[in-house]
């Protein structure tokens, strides 16, 4: 028995999460493919967008998704367009937007901590991790600090609570999960990812 | 080459691990005795068993052997791979062990090859159903077998599934419910990860039985690789045709899609939940019209859990009958708990119901960390109640959990020790459900905030005797009057604890003392002159820079800069600090 979940939760979370999204094909299914190609114009993209999902009752959310998937949130004249496309009212859309946690308003930071809040985290002294990283880096949960270069978020249950308090940050090709973690590790991962004197203790 | 026996090893002592040395020994003998052809002798991480001495698994023939001495392995291999003698001495009976039946496959077979569930006797079931069976004996089989939601509330999955097939809506949908948000809990992840064909299976089974065209996977966008393991299995079953048009030649049609979900916990609700597929914000509807009755686009739809429809399959295969045995007169089968906390072993279990919680957390988990003492232990996440150590005898079912004034919920179970504060427990979890409330119906949008409100007064020290009164009544109007089970559930945390833990809150509220020291607003740490070895142990990892002093003078804490992170009572090797 352990030997099996242990492994599953290990596959799951260093599974590489390239940035992906769905794709409709001829048989009906959803296949998982790289996005789409960058070089294509923003208006192309959001009228292939458008196609695919048009036809399909309730797809909203899964056109949503393929946007955040793309530029990393959802920028306002790209829901403008697809709101357009799809003959959808932009309010709508953004009713969608604002209550699922998952959608994004503003650019991501280039390092997505996500700092781990289910419950065997929160026992295991998450809540210190996330002062820590605060203070660290002088901002609130759900902020990115004014370079750009990280986003605190402080996430639902990641599913390895076996290895709490655990945070993940983002890597090019895939997350990097860090388990088990202090205090003291927090900051000496930070400073891995920052530049030499970016940050200072506040 | 004639098939290998194939062996898993492991050193089962809870204070060593002499493994990879047994499993030396193991091969050297087999060598020695010239079997090593036929067998292959492979290292387990954890086999679930503990304090056996040195336990051998035999894979080929499912047997399991404990407290095998070194001296035996000559005995046991003559035995096992030549069939001299006898090795019954060693077989290992666990007294009340686990039962895998929803996890079965999982970690045996590739999840992303259909032949290899195949091999494990799958899609047998949707060939019996198709060709031997009729919708109505489907569901009949379900009656017998007695198999209730696995998402938490227990409703019969039988009934749910007649109510839509006797419905005059002919256009009919099955949803599985893949929306885990429960913090702490992973059951469904794992099932969908690593056996989604016996999840598939059971859509189609749902779907057959109901009478139902298309099937969809809600699930979360936070669970990738569940994603891409859900979308393999959906297309070796289109390729093998055991989906889409007239599947194995039986007239029946069914096509399943996969929709994600974004991030919110109420869409695990289940009117919510068709909210969001419909591509809404994932507020509930009221009820009735139940969703069998009226549900995705207004037809008769039915959702159940994944741990529900991946159990589907084997009752169809072995009868309804074979499940209705295990368990308790009202709980039937078996539940996948995630285990996590303050416990040894964290991880997934299954268990036959009846089992007590006790069993599981002392048996299966190996007990409380750091051999402290426990507390309590949680069931249910947010929607749950907190059971303490006297009631740890209780059953594992949905009426016996229920009677402690908790749930089965979806499979979350944490353990908490000493160090818990059960004021502040109560409080994370409301704080989760207020975050998560969708805000559409008054008694959980405003109820739960001012919960939130008096428990955070009463975790700063600032908390008046009424403030309890107060809480119990707020709570009653939100079981009350709540739209969805989220606002109806969300106070239970903190009612249970006031039950059992009423000595804890009535600390906070009159001595103004957290006995755990989690409510740091109302602790002082001080250093005790007397026990100090002037160490500097604490000067150095306080992370604030609080203490000071000298050798000569002794070291102070400074009460406007500490920040109450507690790094110096836990370094702290003399029990010097002193928290108050």
């Amino acid at each position: 028995m352990g030997v099996v979940c242990l492994n599953f939760k290990f596959f799951s979370v260093f599974a590489k999460h390239a940035r992906t999204s769905l794709t409709e094909n001829s048989m009906g299914k959803n296949t998982l493919t790289k996005a789409d190609n960058p070089a294509k114009t923003q208006d192309e993209i959001i009228a292939g967008l458008a196609d695919k999902w048009r036809d399909k009752k309730g797809s909203l959310i899964m056109a949503l998704h393929d946007v955040q998937s793309h530029y990393g949130y959802v920028p306002r004249d790209v829901a403008r367009k697809l709101a357009h496309q799809l003959d959808v009212p932009l309010a709508r859309i953004y009713e969608v937007i604002t209550f699922y946690n998952y959608f994004k308003l503003t650019p991501p930071g280039k390092h997505r901590i996500s700092v781990c809040l289910g419950t065997a985290c929160y026992l295991k002294g998450a809540p210190e991790l996330i002062e820590e990283i605060e203070s660290l880096l002088g901002i609130k949960e759900g902020q990115t600090t004014s370079d750009g270069m990280f986003q605190l978020d402080v996430v639902r249950c990641l599913g390895c609570c076996g290895l709490a308090p655990v945070m993940t940050v983002n890597e090019e090709d895939g997350d990097k999960v860090y388990a088990k973690l202090s205090r003291k590790q927090v900051a000496e991962i930070i400073a891995k990812y920052s530049k030499p004197g970016a940050i200072e203790k506040k | 080459m004639s098939k290998q026996t194939i062996f898993l090893l492991r050193d089962t002592s809870l204070t060593q691990d002499n493994t990879r040395d047994f499993q030396i020994l193991f091969l050297k003998i087999a060598r020695d005795l010239g079997v090593e052809d036929s067998i292959q002798a492979v290292r387990a991480s954890d086999l679930g068993i503990y304090d056996k001495g040195y336990v051998v698994k035999d894979l080929n023939n499912k047997i399991t052997y404990a407290n095998i001495q070194e001296t035996d392995i000559e005995k046991f291999l003559k035995a096992t791979i030549k069939g001299e003698g006898s090795v019954d001495e060693f077989k290992y009976t666990a007294d009340k062990c686990q039962l895998r039946i929803v996890l079965r496959n999982c970690g045996l077979i590739d999840p992303e090859n259909i032949e290899e569930y195949m091999a494990q006797q799958g899609y047998c079931a949707l060939a019996k159903a198709l060709t031997e069976m009729t919708p109505e004996t489907v569901i009949d089989e379900m009656k017998k077998s007695g198999l209730r939601g696995r998402g938490g509330a227990g409703f019969p999955t039988w009934m749910k599934w007649s109510f839509a097939r006797n419905s005059l809506d002919e256009t009919r949908f099955v949803v599985c419910n893949a929306d885990e948000g429960d913090p702490g809990a992973y059951m469904d992840r794992s099932i969908l990860e690593g056996d989604p064909h016996a999840v598939v299976e059971g859509m189609i089974l749902a779907g057959f039985a109901i009478g139902a065209q298309r099937g969809f996977f809600y699930i979360r966008a936070e669970y990738p690789l569940a994603i891409k393991r859900i979308e393999t299995a959906i297309e070796q079953a289109y390729e093998r045709g055991l989906l889409g048009n007239d599947i194995l030649g039986s007239g029946f049609n069914f096509d399943l899609e996969i929709r994600l979900g974004a991030g919110a916990f109420v869409c695990g609700e289940e009117t919510a939940l068709i909210e969001s597929i419909e591509g809404k914000r994932g507020t509930p509807r009221p009820r009735p019209p139940f969703p069998a009755d009226k549900g995705l686009w207004n037809h008769p739809t039915i959702i159940n859990n994944v741990e529900t429809l991946a159990t589907v399959a084997q009752i169809i295969n072995r009868g309804g009958e074979w499940l209705a045995a295990i368990g308790t007169e009202k709980s039937k089968g078996t539940k996948v708990f995630a285990i996590t906390g303050k416990v040894k072993n964290s991880g997934l279990v299954e268990i036959p119901m009846g089992m007590t919680l006790g069993e599981v957390v002392f048996g299966i988990a190996g007990g409380v960390l750091g051999g402290r003492k426990l507390m309590a232990v949680q069931t249910g996440g947010p929607s749950g109640g907190v059971i303490p150590l006297k009631l740890i005898d209780t059953k594992v079912s949905y009426e016996h959990l229920a009677e402690v004034g908790s749930i089965m919920g979806s499979g979350g179970l944490i353990v908490m020790d000493e160090d818990d504060c059960m004021v502040d427990i109560p409080r994370f979890y409301l704080r989760f459900c207020v975050e998560e409330s969708c805000g559409k119906c008054a008694p959980c949008r405003i109820g739960g905030f001012q919960m939130l409100k008096i428990l955070d007064r009463i975790a700063e020290g600032k908390g008046v005797e009424a403030d309890l009164q107060q809480l119990q009544r707020i709570a009653k109007g939100m079981q009350k009057a709540s739209l969805c089970a989220l606002g109806q559930t969300a106070p239970n945390p903190v009612l249970s604890t006031m039950k059992y833990f009423p000595e804890e809150y009535r600390q906070h509220v009159e001595d103004k003392k957290c006995r755990a020291g989690k409510c740091t607003k109302m602790v002082q740490y001080t250093i005790d002159q007397t026990h100090c070895k002037k160490c500097k142990l604490c000067v150095v990892n306080c992370p604030v820079g609080a203490i000071s002093g000298s050798r000569e003078a002794g070291y102070v804490v400074d009460q406007v800069k500490c920040i109450k992170c507690g790094t110096c009572y836990e370094v702290c090797k003399f029990k010097a600090i002193v928290r108050k």
